[in-house]
């Protein structure tokens, strides 16, 4: 993956667990020096406020951290329950599939790269 | 469909896991369709948590019910905490006494058909919600 984390949730995670990924992560992000996080929900079945809390703040750590998240894979159901639910996400960028995900990914790296932000 | 209601405890993180199993498994058998299901398990995982977190712990009832021709699934959280003081803080979107988004309560009610909620401060709380197929 060399740049990229790649983090496929494939569990039902009781809080605690999805607030050890979300400290495992930004520690991976700082060791490995990640440019970009994916994260492939394509197995959960649901996202409730907490998870989606959890995804939000990956997402804003991992900006801190000099990384870009991408969120792939949710499925239909579990998109239409989020937005009744009240949380859109916001900040959260968001692709189809693992393969769009990782074109956004690059896409939002050279865009930094080339507008000499980093 | 073995026994039409039951009992489930809400004392650990786990529990809530467990309590959204057992709704999918509910929702499932009453052939609720994808979109259904995910609602109900997903307002069930916020109440479980609710009833852990601010209620210190309770128990989620569920119940098979029948109206005319249609079934649903109802069921009911309660916890024998400290209670809301404040109902129409409670109900409003963003507003948490805690640490969480504030989307539980308003977000669980938007999900579900029937929604009720009955708090008294010092007692504990109870929020009732049913979808019908």
């Amino acid at each position: 993956m060399g740049e990229f984390l790649l983090v496929t949730i494939q569990v039902d995670m009781h809080d605690q667990l999805a607030l050890k990924l979300q400290d495992d992560l930004s520690n991976a992000v700082q060791k490995n020096a990640s440019r970009g996080v994916l994260i492939d929900i394509s197995t959960l079945e649901m996202v409730d406020s907490f998870i989606g809390r959890m995804v939000a703040d990956i997402s804003g750590m991992s900006r801190i951290l000099g990384a870009e998240t991408v969120l792939v894979g949710m499925q239909p159901a579990v998109a239409i329950t989020l937005v009744e639910l009240g949380l859109a996400l916001p900040g959260v960028s968001t692709a189809l599939n693992v393969e769009r995900g990782m074109a956004l990914l690059r896409r939002k790296i050279d865009g930094v790269d080339a507008d000499g932000i980093n | 469909m073995a026994s039409t209601s039951g009992e489930a405890p809400l004392r650990s993180e786990h529990d809530i896991v467990l309590a959204r199993q057992l709704v999918r498994k509910l929702s499932q058998e009453l052939s609720f369709s994808l979109v259904d299901q995910t609602k109900m398990v997903t307002a069930a995982s916020e109440l479980a948590r609710n009833a852990l977190i601010y209620g210190r712990g309770g128990t989620m009832h569920w119940e098979i019910i029948s109206r005319e021709v249609s079934r649903g699934l109802k069921l009911v959280f309660a916890d024998e905490g400290p209670g809301i003081p404040n109902m129409d803080l409670a109900m409003t979107d963003g507003w948490t006494s805690g640490n969480g988004l504030g989307m539980g309560l308003t977000g669980a009610k938007r999900l579900v058909n029937d929604f009720s909620i009955d708090s008294k401060v010092g007692a504990g709380t109870r929020v009732s919600i049913t979808r019908w197929k």
